[in-house]
């Protein structure tokens, strides 16, 4: 058999395979460079952007939990001055699609971000964040009031040209309705979920563990609660539909494309196998292989129900 | 680099404390006293992610096989603190775990003609056995360990066999003086007037005692942290200290994996 076709398109941006770097898990792509390949997964997903630099939360930031990990980072980034000086330079010299993931305080400053991404020409899309849970203001705020993801996703799409993807937090009530607000304000995609609000605690010490009290929760132990909303909200737009969720493997991965997602991000995996993502398309192109399937689209959204 | 590093030796040498001999490429000879790895204890979600280790040591051992060239081995010391480090003691001969290493900056070896104090708390000595043994061969070493109790005292005599002149303290007087080591290494290093550098690895309240000391003396010092991280080259950001700059409109966090472990201690914020 021929190899299979494992390319994808998402709002114009086409990619070699389904697999991206989730923001906040791969840096500026950079970092990951001696380990894998970048030239062979689908897109990199750079780490949460500001105007500003912003310095993010008090230590202790991470904590490991059955399964997962809880991080509130809080944002911290190197703002968009640095980024294009220090960081877009070593971008400019990978072919694979470079999606920028930014957050702002106000419906202006997530504006004018858009607007400044948009002249630059290595960034290939730009991923809006609504959905930090880790911050009081940049991004959750909008991301739990469909109203507020309406305007902020309208200025970002009046001011960018480049293909707008939306991150959802799946802390809300009705996720499909956070996406409708979404699609309804002309985004191209949507990409989902971010962590799930959780604690740990240190029973000795009467302590939580993190500085931030709370922290968002990532790894395998989300992935039957992240098919579950791609499921739901890929049934309910037309737009295409970006899975993230504890994605450690090719079968994780095609699992949320059957649960109708076009392509996937993959996170948590890379802290301890920083060669994950290249890994895991390997792995769905074997399963391809092995399953005879020459096109890896013919699974997005064929869930048998 | 990323390697599968076979276990030679697992072997504890002091309650809750063990030693780990493994297979290492031959690149990994170059490492600098001072970088750490990255382990994953098992291929599997539990524990999820990588564990930091100092390097305690890197060199070469005759091969197993006659006639072959000399074998790369690279050394941990750590301490059963949690899940990962209780998988890893149970570990033997011929089992394998997954390294990223060399991992961060090391310590600047510096000026050989002056003194070099190495001081160590528990199981913070073990990035400092490898400094020793690359340090003695150039420069007058001497090595303040110290530890609660006579248990927290590692490895005395692997230092004092590279001609370390070593000195050790507890807590609770149950081996060597009585008292916190960083009391006993100002006594000595104070009277003689001579240029030194400090090299220091322990639990932070040693360290900012340590940076104390320097700041006083104007001794130079680095300081070689701990701390919790998920990935180790930078991405995470979870492991980030302070830096002297930092303020909150002005952010100045450095990474411990990327931009240390090692620091020199005027770099730092201690507050």
């Amino acid at each position: 058999m021929s190899i299979p076709d494992l390319s994808v398109e998402l709002a114009g941006i086409k990619l070699r395979n389904p697999v991206m770097t989730a923001s906040g898990t791969f840096g500026y792509g950079e970092e990951f460079a001696e380990y894998v390949n970048l030239e062979s997964i689908g897109a990199i997903i750079t780490k949460g952007l500001s105007i500003k630099p912003k310095a993010g939360n008090a230590t202790p930031r991470i904590q490991e939990t059955t399964g997962g990990m809880l991080n509130a980072i809080g944002l911290q980034n190197v703002g968009i001055d640095a980024f294009i000086e220090k960081k877009v330079p070593f971008l400019r010299s990978v072919s694979t699609p470079v999606i920028v993931n930014f957050f702002g305080n106000t419906v202006e400053e997530y504006a004018e971000l858009a607007e400044r991404l948009d002249k630059i020409p290595e960034v290939a899309g730009v991923e809006i964040n609504i959905s930090c849970p880790n911050v009081k203001h940049g991004g959750i705020v909008f991301g739990t009031e469909p109203k507020a993801a309406y305007s902020v996703v309208k200025v970002v799409r009046e001011a960018t040209i480049k293909p707008v993807i939306v991150k959802l937090s799946p802390n809300v009530t009705d996720i499909v309705e956070m996406a409708w607000a979404c699609a309804d304000a002309e985004a191209d995609a949507l990409s989902l979920i971010n962590t799930l609000t959780g604690m740990a605690i240190d029973l000795n010490k009467r302590r939580p563990i993190l500085a931030n009290v709370t922290g968002g929760l990532s790894g395998p132990a989300v992935k039957p609660v992240a098919l579950r909303m791609v499921w739901q909200v890929a049934k309910a737009v037309k737009i295409p539909v970006i899975g993230i969720g504890g994605i450690m493997t090719g079968t994780d991965a095609l699992e949320f494309m059957l649960a109708g997602a076009t392509a996937v991000q993959v996170g948590t995996a890379n802290f301890l196998d920083p060669a994950a993502s290249s890994r895991i398309a390997a792995e769905m192109e074997n399963y391809l292989v092995e399953n005879g399937i020459s096109d890896v689209k013919e699974l997005i959204g064929a869930l048998d129900i | 680099m990323q390697f599968r590093a076979m276990i030679i030796a697992n072997q504890e040498v002091s309650p809750g404390y063990f030693r780990m001999r493994m297979t290492a490429p031959q690149e990994l000879a170059g490492s600098k006293p001072g970088q750490f790895i990255m382990v994953r204890v098992r291929d599997a979600i539990d524990p999820l992610l990588r564990r930091p280790f100092g390097i305690f040591d890197v060199g070469t051992m005759p091969s197993e096989y006659p006639g072959c060239a000399p074998a790369t081995y690279l050394e941990m010391l750590y301490k059963v603190v949690g899940k990962g480090t209780e998988a890893l003691s149970t570990y033997h001969h011929g089992d394998h775990v997954d390294i990223l290493a060399p991992l961060g900056i090391g310590f600047d070896l510096g000026d050989p003609d002056e003194e070099k104090i190495l001081v160590g708390g528990g199981i913070g000595i073990a990035p400092l056995y490898y400094l020793a043994k690359t340090l003695v061969e150039r420069s007058r070493v001497r090595f303040f360990l110290g530890g609660r109790t006579r248990d927290d005292i590692l490895c005395v005599t692997e230092f004092e066999r590279l001609g370390v002149e070593t000195y050790v303290s507890t807590d609770d007087g149950t081996l060597g003086d009585r008292g916190l080591v960083t009391g006993v290494m100002e006594q000595h290093i104070k009277e003689d007037g001579r240029k030194k550098t400090i090299y220091a690895c322990g639990p932070m309240p040693m360290l900012k005692a340590v940076a104390e000391i320097a700041q006083r003396t104007g001794t130079s010092c680095q300081v070689s942290l701990e701390a919790y991280m998920a990935c180790g080259m930078g991405a995470c950001l979870g492991c980030v200290v302070k830096g002297k700059d930092h303020a909150d409109e002005s952010p100045d966090y450095r990474c411990v994996c990327k931009d240390g472990p090692v620091f020199a201690f005027d770099q730092l914020m201690w507050v």
